[in-house]
């Protein structure tokens, strides 16, 4: 068993540019659950708006990139706007189904023949990154993180990653702190208590969707660059139960909280992954691996990273129910 | 003229008219199925005055309070607060108007301190917006004055120690004092209270009957729904009688109170007899 390459690994897992897209998807709907209380079950679905609105545009039509990344911000704004209006005014958990149901037509489009000419189908698009790789700075070989090599690329999204990261979460952090904050807080607690004291409701619940929907579109954005291929599959509706997860793992309502969750699950998956794929490799050097065949072996070992996973979150839900850095005390008054 | 001069001054009849009436109500009905919730014909709410609304359980006063704030929709009719129509308006809308209620069950924001339910009442705020919710500058200033003012109240209604604590934590009746503190940081020409002091404590509520007249020396209306017939004969200068949707009678509390209609639908034949308890 190589211990370094495991563990510099999962820590690279959870701080590479692939972590980052799912911070940023997690902190927008952070926004919308956390802040707002808008059971938003479709965040994938403007994850995949952001990854599409950048790489359309580009390896299709070659537009300049800044124009594309403005296209991001519109398109996710256009379906927020779309999403609220169709679902505001209704009851709550109309807008879970919808949001879950717009999500997946997003993504079965995408994955359409009939768009295969614009989309790329299942295959993807490709060949968008031209403009991330000449802005990058650094040499093409990488660095060393101990015994897992970044190259240049990548380095480069994970540096201008966590600059652009910092920025999204300082300015949440600050609307969540300022007024406008406290009455998205009030929605979530109870809007018609809000509605009585003057609070136009229906608008800001619109707000709070265009906001946290351009940040999960901007997450989006990040994960295709880091894997230079747009791809229907990635969007999935466990990529939004992914980000739940995160932000419940983390803490509801914590700026912190999408981040360092976001660290933790994927540490946890990664780390619990490479350790069982190493335990149960066989080279003709050594052919009995670290655990016993009639245990586990080469064919079954990735299931079992996503059931460890689901057991730390179940003891964590159980141990300690308001997430990392959540606040204990809002807990015993949590009515949802 | 003093304020029993005024309102002895009315007529002692259904839908009687009043001079300079705040709220005028026409023809709102109201009805849930085969029900009919709220049917009244003609109402007018006397400026400067506190009114209670009484009447048995399911008589329609929540539904008739929920009409005329905007939370719910009539089937008809028609009712001008200040002498503009609130037909239609949002309930956001009314409140920003100055017609400000709480809620029968009430609506304390849990997972809020205390002091961020007050301050969320204040009009105004220019934080209030996204764009300058960001700049703390911009809104410091007027975020201290509304702190103050908010605590000014907190203490008026005996919540000034809690100021740091989750409203969940409260107990049912500061969740009522709360939510009438909040309703009063909107600064309402019109405060609507739907059963203020159930819960209430009956120290409490003798400095709470203090504070409502204290509202109405402000020169603010008080219109309230309440089944504690102390609380209504103490501090209200007119009394509304609501039975099965309409409005039965009209009057000072002495003339309700002998009026057979009224006591043969809401108070029954003993009200005047002490049972105990009460007071």
């Amino acid at each position: 068993m190589n211990w370094g390459l495991i563990f510099s690994n999962s820590v690279y897992t959870a701080i590479s540019a692939n972590a980052i897209a799912y911070m940023l998807v997690a902190t927008g709907l952070n926004v919308h659950f956390g802040y707002t209380g808008l059971l938003n079950f479709g965040q994938a679905g403007f994850a995949a708006i952001g990854a599409y609105s950048l790489s359309i545009p580009i390896s299709r039509f070659d537009w300049p990139w800044p124009f594309a990344v403005l296209l991001v911000i519109v398109s996710a704004v256009a379906l927020a706007l779309m999403l609220g209006f169709a679902t505001l005014r209704l009851r709550p958990d109309y807008l879970a189904v919808v949001t879950i149901a717009i999500a997946e037509i997003i993504r079965l489009c995408l994955n359409s023949v009939r768009f295969t000419w614009l989309t790329g189908g299942n295959d993807g698009l490709q060949g968008f990154t031209g403009f991330m790789e000449k802005l990058n700075p650094f040499p093409q070989q990488g660095i060393w993180l101990w015994k897992q090599k970044i190259d240049g690329y990548r380095l480069w999204l994970l540096v201008s990653g966590w600059v652009l990261l910092l920025i999204v979460a300082t300015l949440v952090y600050l609307l969540m702190r300022s007024p406008w904050g406290r009455v998205l807080r009030s929605i979530r607690e109870d809007e018609d208590a809000a509605r009585s004291l003057g609070k136009n409701v229906f608008a800001y619940k619109l707000q709070s969707l265009m906001i946290g929907g351009v940040i999960g579109a901007i997450g989006g954005m990040w994960l295709v660059l880091d894997k230079q291929s747009s791809q229907p599959g990635d969007f999935a509706t466990t990529f939004t139960f992914f980000a739940y997860t995160i932000i419940i793992l983390g803490g509801v309502a914590r700026v912190k909280g999408p981040i360092i969750g976001t660290v933790i699950f994927l540490f946890i998956i990664q780390f619990v992954d490479i350790a069982l794929q190493q335990a149960t490799k066989t080279t003709p050097t050594d052919p009995t691996p670290v655990l016993p065949t009639w245990l586990i072996d080469q064919n079954n070992y990735a299931q079992l990273r996503f059931m460890l996973a689901g057991f730390a979150l179940a003891a964590l839900v159980v141990f300690r129910p308001q997430g990392i850095f959540g606040d204990k005390r809002e807990q015993a008054f949590d009515v949802h | 003229m003093s304020i029993d001069a005024k309102s002895k001054s009315f007529e002692s009849v259904p839908g009687s008219s009043k001079p300079d009436a705040i709220l005028v109500v026409d023809n709102v009905t109201r009805s849930f199925g085969g029900l009919v919730a709220v049917n009244v014909a003609h109402l007018e709410i006397p400026r400067n005055c506190i009114t209670a609304l009484i009447g048995p359980n399911g008589a329609g006063k929540t539904t008739f309070f929920n009409v005329l704030t905007g939370f719910d929709e009539p089937d008809s009719g028609d009712w001008e607060f200040n002498g503009s129509s609130l037909a239609g308006v949002s309930a956001y809308k009314v409140a920003r108007r100055g017609m400000v209620r709480t809620f029968q069950l009430t609506k304390a924001l849990s997972r809020m301190t205390i002091i961020d339910n007050m301050r969320l009442g204040a009009r105004g705020q220019l934080g209030e917006s996204a764009w300058r919710g960001i700049l703390r500058p911009l809104w410091a200033s007027q975020e201290l004055e509304n702190t103050k003012k908010a605590e000014n109240l907190l203490e008026r209604f005996n919540l000034g120690h809690m100021r740091d604590e989750l409203a969940g934590s409260l107990s049912g009746g500061q969740r009522k004092l709360l939510e009438m503190a909040r309703a009063l940081m909107v600064e309402p020409e019109i405060v609507m209270l739907d059963e203020p002091m159930a819960g209430v404590n009956p120290v409490l509520k003798q400095s709470l009957f203090q504070h409502i007249k204290g509202l109405r020396d402000e020169g603010r209306t008080v219109l309230f729904v309440e089944h504690d017939m102390d609380m209504v004969r103490e501090i209200s200068d007119w009394i509304i009688v609501m039975a099965q949707g309409e409005v039965i009678a009209e009057g000072t509390f002495d003339n309700v109170g002998s009026n057979p209609v009224v006591v043969n639908a809401y108070l029954g034949s003993h009200h005047e007899v002490d049972i105990g308890g009460q007071s």
